[in-house]
């Protein structure tokens, strides 16, 4: 889907002379189609992503509309401030674009998962986001920034997505585009994973809805009314961190509709993402909590707090971890707060306190 | 008014600014006061009806904490309107921050968090380039702030793509935030260290008015295919003798006798 974009882009950037391309030193094989065809119109910024922001931001006050791109964290968090600031607040032209969005580079290590861009970015004023799925979203992602006015997002897999989309007309923030009908329960899956969703319920045999959300945020109760009045269930899906994700962007909604009155009930609602938290749940995937310490340890003190204040588990042993169950019985599902002490048979003393979530 | 009577204007604005609205950092404000009066002079082509005009020339204020010179110069020069600024100065629902804001007219851009100005006006200064545009763009930046790995990405930035038409002026008055710029990050050999990163580098005393409008109008009159940089030695406080030097004025706000003295000392009527 990269390639669809920048060759989109390419393709757009012949109509809209005010279209500039900035990378961070990165896009080999990807980019050549547009800096061959507009040298004017592109920069290779260097290995420096808060001043290629800032050069964006700059060139974008000039009356251009300027596309970023680099991997993943590097356009991102690594220039957050810029984005907010030069970008943001300035209501720049500017349009960030990462690839290897979610885990597209896993084997490449932690550097290279891009896993909480979104939360980060979307609750930048005037931040309009957009996560395709498949080259089609790709295409019609280009399509929308190029002559969007304001501050841009885009989050691209990398490359051979299978398709999502037997066509696509058109997308527009606040949409989401039904890729097949069913009943019972509706997924709404944003970015590449959603083809993979898709697979596992025809593996399983499951007929639900199935929706693509390209643009995260803003949507309306035209969209969400509807999808809450129609199905039991509502499932999202996304290559991203539980918490601040696309799926707690549509739980925010639901909940201010609630309160607004649009809906009569909340809706049940099942966000499938990646989890900060640890799962007791004895299947030998995370079902223990503690910390995994770089130093020989000669002393050490760890415990943990429920959400009243109590202490439910304390240990001076490092090799013993929170089990999830407080006399006896497994505690519920939230967060807990910790604080782990230790000193090293070196002098290294370190007091590290924080919360964790269990999930059940 | 010659350079240095406005200059002395801007002072006695920013004195009271941050003594009636009871804000901080007059010490920077009072080291870049006559670079500031020398570029509101006639070495910068803008003026209040073209804050818009493509061609004017781009200053950009990257210490932004010192917003008192540069509000006062453009409430001077009719930027703003009449008495709007000595009113609204740090007054909620309006846009006169104590960090320089791009909603007020003659402002490019909004600044506060250090080492991002540089980095925009290279982006402006590139467009004119690419476009053949004969606008010049300034950017002023503090010496505490190139302590931020951000300008030095942007320092690179500007010599590899040879912005000519970029003059970087450096206010080096030897104190930042919490200490002496030589105790808390050393900068020296300054002027080294720019000439080696291949900008054009040009040192001043930056309180030397023949010698900031010489140095300025002949960096904004010649391209020779390297950014300019040029290094202001300044003194913070500069003006009033008792603030000279000293960091507790890049906090303090001067009220009472501080107050009474500072504004005999420049030139202010009796209260």
């Amino acid at each position: 889907m990269r390639n669809k974009f920048i060759q989109t882009l390419t393709q757009l950037a012949a109509k809209h002379d005010d279209i500039f391309l900035v990378c961070g030193d990165l896009g080999y094989s990807v980019l050549e189609p547009f800096s061959e065809q507009f040298p004017d119109r592109f920069l290779n910024a260097g290995v420096a992503e808060q001043n290629m922001t800032q050069v964006a931001a700059g060139l974008a006050r000039e009356g251009y509309n300027v596309f970023t791109y680099s991997i993943g964290n590097f356009p991102t968090l690594r220039c957050m401030e810029q984005i907010r600031y030069d970008v943001c607040y300035h209501q720049s032209n500017v349009k960030v674009v990462a690839v290897g969005g979610g885990y597209a580079y896993g084997p490449q290590g932690v550097s290279h998962h891009t896993t909480e861009d979104l939360a980060m970015l979307r609750v930048l004023p005037h931040m309009t986001m957009c996560i395709p799925a498949d080259a089609a979203e790709a295409e019609g992602a280009a399509r929308f920034m190029a002559t969007h006015k304001g501050p841009g997002y885009i989050r691209l897999n990398k490359a051979g997505e299978p398709a999502v989309h037997a066509q696509l007309d058109t997308m527009a923030p606040g949409q989401f585009i039904q890729v097949r009908d069913g009943a019972g329960t509706a997924l709404v899956g944003t970015g590449a994973i959603l083809h993979a969703a898709i697979r596992e319920l025809d593996a399983a045999g499951k007929a639900w809805a199935v929706y693509s959300a390209p643009f995260v945020g803003s949507y309306g109760a035209d969209v969400l009314k509807p999808l809450a009045e129609r199905y039991e269930r509502i499932v999202t899906i996304e290559e991203h961190q539980l918490n601040g994700g696309f799926g707690a962007s549509v739980a925010e909604v639901f909940s201010d509709m609630f309160d607004a009155g649009t809906l009569k009930a909340m809706p049940r609602l099942k966000r499938i993402a990646i989890p900060n938290a640890f799962t007791p749940n004895g299947d030998g995937r995370n079902d223990i909590f503690r910390p995994t310490i770089n130093h020989t340890i000669l002393a050490y003190h760890f415990v943990l707090y429920n959400r009243y204040g109590e202490r439910i588990f304390e240990t001076f042993d490092y090799g013993t971890g929170w089990d999830g169950t407080y006399k006896g019985k497994l505690q519920q599902s939230g967060s807990y707060v910790y604080r782990i002490r230790f000193t090293s048979i070196t002098g290294w003393q370190s007091d590290n306190n924080g919360s964790v979530l269990l999930i059940r | 008014m010659d350079s240095v009577a406005f200059a002395q204007q801007i002072r006695l604005k920013a004195l009271t600014l941050c003594h009636t609205f009871r804000t901080s950092h007059i010490g920077g404000a009072f080291s870049i006061a006559d670079v500031v009066a020398v570029l509101y002079s006639g070495v910068l082509s803008v003026a209040p009806d073209r804050v818009n005009d493509p061609t004017r020339d781009r200053l950009f204020y990257s210490k932004g904490h010192a917003c008192t010179a540069l509000y006062a110069a453009l409430d001077i020069k009719g930027f703003f309107e009449k008495g709007a600024l000595d009113q609204n100065f740090t007054k909620d629902g309006t846009y006169f921050t104590s960090h320089i804001n791009h909603k007020l007219p003659g402002i490019e851009l909004s600044t506060g968090s250090l080492g991002h100005a540089l980095g925009v006006a290279c982006g402006s200064a590139l467009a004119a380039k690419r476009r053949k545009d004969d606008y010049k763009v300034f950017a002023i930046l503090s010496d505490g702030e190139l302590d931020e790995g951000s300008n030095w990405e942007a320092i690179l930035f500007a010599a590899h793509h040879r912005l000519d038409n970029l003059v970087m002026i450096v206010d080096f008055n030897k104190i930042q935030s919490f200490g002496s710029v030589a105790e808390v990050i050393a900068l020296e050999p300054l002027a080294d260290k720019m000439r080696a990163f291949n900008w054009d580098v040009r040192e001043i005393d930056g309180h030397d008015h023949d010698a900031v409008t010489s140095t300025l109008r002949d960096a904004r009159a010649k391209p020779q295919g390297k950014p300019i940089c040029v290094i202001a030695h300044t003194v913070k406080g500069k003006g009033v003798d008792f603030m000279e030097n000293k960091l507790a004025w890049h906090y303090k706000s001067p009220v009472g006798e501080d107050f009474e003295a500072a504004r005999r000392i420049l030139g202010g009527s009796d209260a």
